[in-house]
């Protein structure tokens, strides 16, 4: 919040010296070097504010709690007592941090007091407690922070009409979706920089967008439709965006901000913070916010203690499930929900409230999850009761909250669920014990959403007894991958759901044997899926092609951790980031497994290709264009001749020079050498053998060719 | 070609060194006695028996006469290369490092390292032509240098001294008065320690390993910085071809953490680059650890390798090797 406070102070200080300060270029303005006007830089800013302690100037730990009893002196000590036990509960009073004032006239109180905690947090946490506390029918606590006061204090009593800004183009910010080369951006990030790229395959390397060291204090996010990039610092979250340089589109103050989460329509953005705090045996608070990406604006907050938010999920990133709001609707980012205890609370951005002023109520729930299209909540209630309350997975549709379609499960340890990209199927991976209770088989239940009545049908691999390492649906497909089986070399099955006389019925389409693989990487264009080996088998890379049911190459990235395709699917990059000590760094594989090229870092940290918005193309074009892309290859295969020419042209100019240069420096040297020959010799002794030295590689190569020649010439005469 | 392996040391490699002719090979270990080979078919011819510790580098005379080694048993030792018989000792207060005579055979620069508060130093010896009239007085003492100089060479034309070490930096050094002439870019020089150093053959330029993942060409008379070599792993030993444009780097992780990852994450191999394009040309692999030592044959058609394995291993160049177009 310090930021907006300064950013109001400048304002105001503007006004007071009568600049516009929108007219105002901020980034034309060159401080003379050596001089920063007592003015931290950004960067300086973020860099140094690290170390300083907590701030003790502000009077943000302050609270003022008014309406108060007037008291005479005789009872001020036992009002004191009163207040300072009410306000001890929520944090620790500063020493003589409590203040009532006295009228020095009739020496009463005055109704009011002042409370100083050791923290902001405190105070915060005290005002939202307390305020509207009732002390008795007539004394109801108005509570303020300290600083609010000044805010409010100078509202204008009168009225101005709001002055309208002239509009100002703001930056392009699908610049990139422009290329002429048709590439793709990831940025990374290694050492203290971060780094913007163009993919270029063609000339098989990397080109620099932008670059900045110190860009983000933790870490780097893109937007899912690839517009902002969104760093992470101490003070707050900030995006950027924009035409060839990436400038600063928004801050989001938020301090201590640990985690972010876009949207799926990237209009909102969720930060999280948690808050260790004064009194350790309570539970940490934490703070979420969810701001519009545009305005900068906060929607809501949500603030509390860390029980509450880390409710059921799988625990991800520092002990909470992240992201603890997940999105549903597809990208109009609708609606957002969360998991609490016997409940799902589903709120709609509209108001940012509640959906029906209430969440829907569902009995132990544990996990849920939104159809990736559709406004349809997946969710799992585990066996109740020993087993006399069978194990459910519901699909809830929102808003109406029906429930559209369920299914009982019996004995079930554990379930996952698995949507298709489209949302057209749901997988709902389900381990069962067996009988004995003794050893766990695994089953699935496959949902088809968008047929009537949502038909399931239960499948169960070949061997059901084998133990799932992986699943994936093809994105915007209709078949799925499987990792199955138990020690070293598992096995890899394709399953489609369609059949071919279009019965619904899933049936398998291959089953690769033993193979060294623990992970899928579905192409995002389907049809191309990479098996790969990660961890323990040392970065094993096969690339398949489903459609045709094989192997198009194998490849290996040694010690990779992360796989990740380009959003087109023409490229897949694989990065060996710094949970390694070795090998920091990321090659670049076309999609059909040829190792395009590769670049060493050190402490790498983070690879991520830039997301695309979703075509605007419409399905049929598609269909068209991929049924005549002879037609439309022949221009790009032009183009990559031409590019794969001028490569070489180049290679060839450079590759002159050098030698050009090389040759130059040899001149000189012998020149030199020359002069000092009699030196040389003096040095020796006398001794000349300098000749001999020089001659001597290319007489010992003549030797040899002559040997073979008269050997050939005097046998010929016999 | 198969390379040929020569088991002649029970510790690790520290230094390779030809004779002029190419014939014989100069092996030195951190067990304590220096080996000669037939450079030709990896046949040992003899020891030299009497260093009390590491040796870390050798010379020999142009006429394959004389060696010269340095140890860290604080000597540095004379040998009748024939013979095998120890000539001469020159007694230092710290371990000597690096060996090399001067055009003429008459001078020969030994450093020493920093112990017991001792500073590292450079010393210039002059060496007599009857081992009768040889003295330990040393010609000339360079000093003044923070970190162990792992290098110490002639320039050309004996007027100068070069050092490289642990600070990184090459010093061109007055080879009379001892007065510093010259020292190397911060800016474009290495960025860690300099492992090791070595000259072309009409010593006019100069090849330098590093700690910092890189090797780097320098002029040997203006210390100008011609090329970058810049490889996956730290830099132990470099080389300079003699006869085509190529340079072989060698390398690896520190030995104390070899055996903390998989063989292939260590990249224990010699890495041939083209001298003039600065590209990779190719690899060859072999030991079990990181090299320590590279040397070329004087007649560019082999070689040899030494590792922290303990072993040399000689290599033949396959006749495909004198035909690669870059």
């Amino acid at each position: 919040m310090a930021l907006a406070i300064s950013m109001e102070a400048i304002d105001a200080r503007a006004r007071e010296l009568g600049i516009d300060i929108d007219s105002v270029d901020v980034d034309s303005i060159t401080l003379p070097p050596g001089e920063d006007f007592d003015i931290l830089s950004d960067d300086e800013d973020l860099l140094h504010n690290e170390d300083l302690p907590e701030l003790e100037m502000g009077f943000a730990n302050i609270i003022v709690v008014d309406n108060l009893p007037v008291v005479p002196p005789e009872k001020y000590e036992k009002l004191e007592n009163v207040v300072r036990k009410i306000y001890s509960q929520i944090g620790v009073i500063k020493e003589g941090g409590l203040w009532m004032p006295t009228d020095p006239e009739t020496k009463k109180t005055l109704g009011y007091c002042f409370i100083e905690y050791n923290t902001p947090q405190e105070a915060e946490l005290a005002r939202e407690k307390t305020n509207g506390y009732k002390l008795d029918k007539s004394h109801i606590f108005a509570v303020n922070m300290f600083d609010d006061f000044d805010k409010y204090m100078k509202v204008p009593d009168e009225w101005a009409p709001a002055e309208i800004k002239p509009y100002t183009p703001g930056e392009n910010l699908l610049k990139w979706l422009t290329d002429e080369k048709a590439r793709d951006q990831f940025v990374i990030r290694a050492g203290t920089f971060t780094e913007v790229y163009w993919n270029d395959a063609r000339r098989a390397m990397p080109e620099l967008v932008y670059q900045k060291q110190y860009w983000t204090d933790s870490y780097i996010q893109w937007s899912p439709l690839g517009t902002h990039l969104a760093t992470v610092h101490r003070q707050g979250a900030q995006v950027w965006g924009g035409d060839d340089k990436f400038v600063r589109l928004m801050r989001f103050a938020h301090p201590q901000v640990k985690l972010i989460d876009f949207s799926p329509g990237e209009k909102y953005l969720v930060t999280y913070s948690s808050h260790e705090p004064s009194n350790p045996r309570d539970t940490h608070r934490v703070v979420l916010n969810i701001f519009d990406v545009r305005t900068g604006k906060v929607m809501r907050d949500f603030k509390g203690s860390a029980d509450e938010f880390t409710t059921g999920g799988s625990i991800g990133v520092s002990g909470v499930s992240w992201p603890i709001f997940r999105w549903g609707g597809g990208r109009d980012d609708k609606y957002f929900a969360r998991l609490g205890k016997n409940v799902i609370s589903v709120y709609e951005t509209e108001t940012f409230s509640l959906l029906d002023k209430k969440s829907l109520k569902v009995e132990n729930v544990v996990d849920f999850s939104w159809s990736p299209t559709d406004p349809i909540i997946s969710l799992f209630v585990p066996e109740l009761g020993g087993g006399n309350q069978p194990a459910r997975v519901s699909l809830v549709q929102i808003p109406g909250k029906e429930e559209v379609r369920q299914k009982n499960l019996f004995s079930v340890s554990d379930c996952k669920m698995y949507w298709q990209n489209n949302g057209e199927y749901l997988a709902v991976q389900v381990d069962r014990y067996t009988k004995t209770k003794k050893s766990i088989y695994t089953g699935f239940e496959l949902f088809r959403i968008k047929e009537r009545d949502i038909p399931i049908e239960v499948f169960e691999l070949d061997n059901k007894n084998d133990k799932i390492i992986a699943f994936a649906w093809e994105p915007r497909g209709h078949r799925f991958a499987v990792i199955h089986g138990d020690g070293p070399k598992p096995d890899i099955s394709f399953y489609t759901m369609r059949t071919v006389n279009n019965v619904s019925r899933v049936s398998k389409l291959t089953t690769l044997k033993g193979k060294q693989a623990n992970a899928l990487f579905w192409s995002p264009a389907g049809r191309f899926i990479v098996l790969a080996g990660l961890k323990g088998f040392n970065g094993q890379l096969e690339f398949y092609n489903v459609d045709d049911l094989e192997t198009m190459a194998t490849g290996e990235h040694f010690m990779a951790t992360d796989i990740m395709w380009d959003p087109t699917g023409r490229f897949l990059a694989t990065a060996v980031t710094s949970v390694h000590e070795m090998e920091n760094g990321f090659q670049i594989w076309s999609f059909n497994g040829k190792q395009i090229y590769k670049v060493s870092k050190d402490h790498f940290y983070q690879f991520h290709w830039r997301p695309r918005p979703p075509s605007l193309l419409t399905p049929e074009k598609e269909e068209d264009i991929s049924r005549n892309l002879k037609k439309y290859s022949k221009k790009y295969e032009q183009e990559d001749q031409d590019v794969f020419n001028q490569v070489g042209e180049q290679e060839r100019k450079r590759r002159t020079q050098l030698q050009e240069e090389w040759e130059g420096w040899v001149a000189k040297w012998k020149q030199q050498h020359e002069e000092e020959r009699e030196y040389r010799m003096a040095l020796r002794g006398g001794e000349d053998s300098e000749k001999e030295e020089e001659g001597e590689i290319k007489e010992i190569e003549a030797e040899e060719l002559l040997n073979v020649t008269e050997e050939v010439v005097s046998f010929d005469q016999d | 070609m198969r390379p040929i392996l020569m088991k002649g040391h029970e510790r690790p490699l520290t230094f390779l060194k030809y004779n002029r002719d190419g014939d014989l090979l100069f092996s030195c270990a951190k067990d304590h006695a220096p080996n000669v080979w037939y450079a030709d078919n990896g046949e040992r011819l003899g020891t030299y028996k009497g260093h009390n510790g590491a040796v870390w580098s050798c010379d020999v005379s142009r006429h394959s006469t004389r060696l010269l080694t340095g140890s860290a048993d604080q000597t540095a030792k004379l040998w009748d290369v024939k013979t095998g018989k120890e000539l001469f000792t020159f007694r230092f207060d710290a371990p000597a490092r690096s060996v090399d005579f001067a055009i003429g055979d008459r001078l020969a620069v030994i450093t020493t390292d920093s112990f017991m508060g001792n500073q590292p130093t450079a010393q210039v010896k002059r060496i007599a032509e009857d081992i009768e009239d040889q003295t330990e007085d040393s010609a000339l003492v360079i000093s003044g240098i923070t970190g162990r100089i792992n290098r110490a060479v002639w320039g050309p034309g004996n007027r100068t001294i070069i050092t490289a070490g642990e600070d990184a930096t090459i010093r061109i050094w007055d080879s009379e008065t001892g007065k510093l002439l010259n020292e190397s870019d911060k800016e474009v020089g290495h960025q860690k320690a300099i492992s090791s150093l070595s000259k072309s053959l009409d010593w006019s330029h100069f090849l330098t390993g590093s700690l910092d993942k890189s090797a780097k060409l320098w002029d040997a008379r203006t210390l100008t910085l011609i090329k970058t070599y810049v490889t996956e792993r730290p830099v132990n030993a470099v080389d300079i071809s003699p006869t085509l444009d190529h340079v072989v780097i060698g390398g690896g992780q520190d030995a104390m953490n070899v055996t903390m990852t998989d063989r292939r994450a260590g990249k224990f191999e010699a890495k041939f680059f083209h001298k003039i394009l600065q590209e990779e040309i190719g690899g060859v692999k072999g030991h079990f650890g990181p090299i320590n030592a590279l040397a070329f044959n004087p007649d560019g058609r082999s070689f040899s390798s030494g590792g922290e394995d303990g072993y040399v291993r000689l290599h033949h160049f396959d006749p495909d090797y004198f035909n690669i177009k870059m």
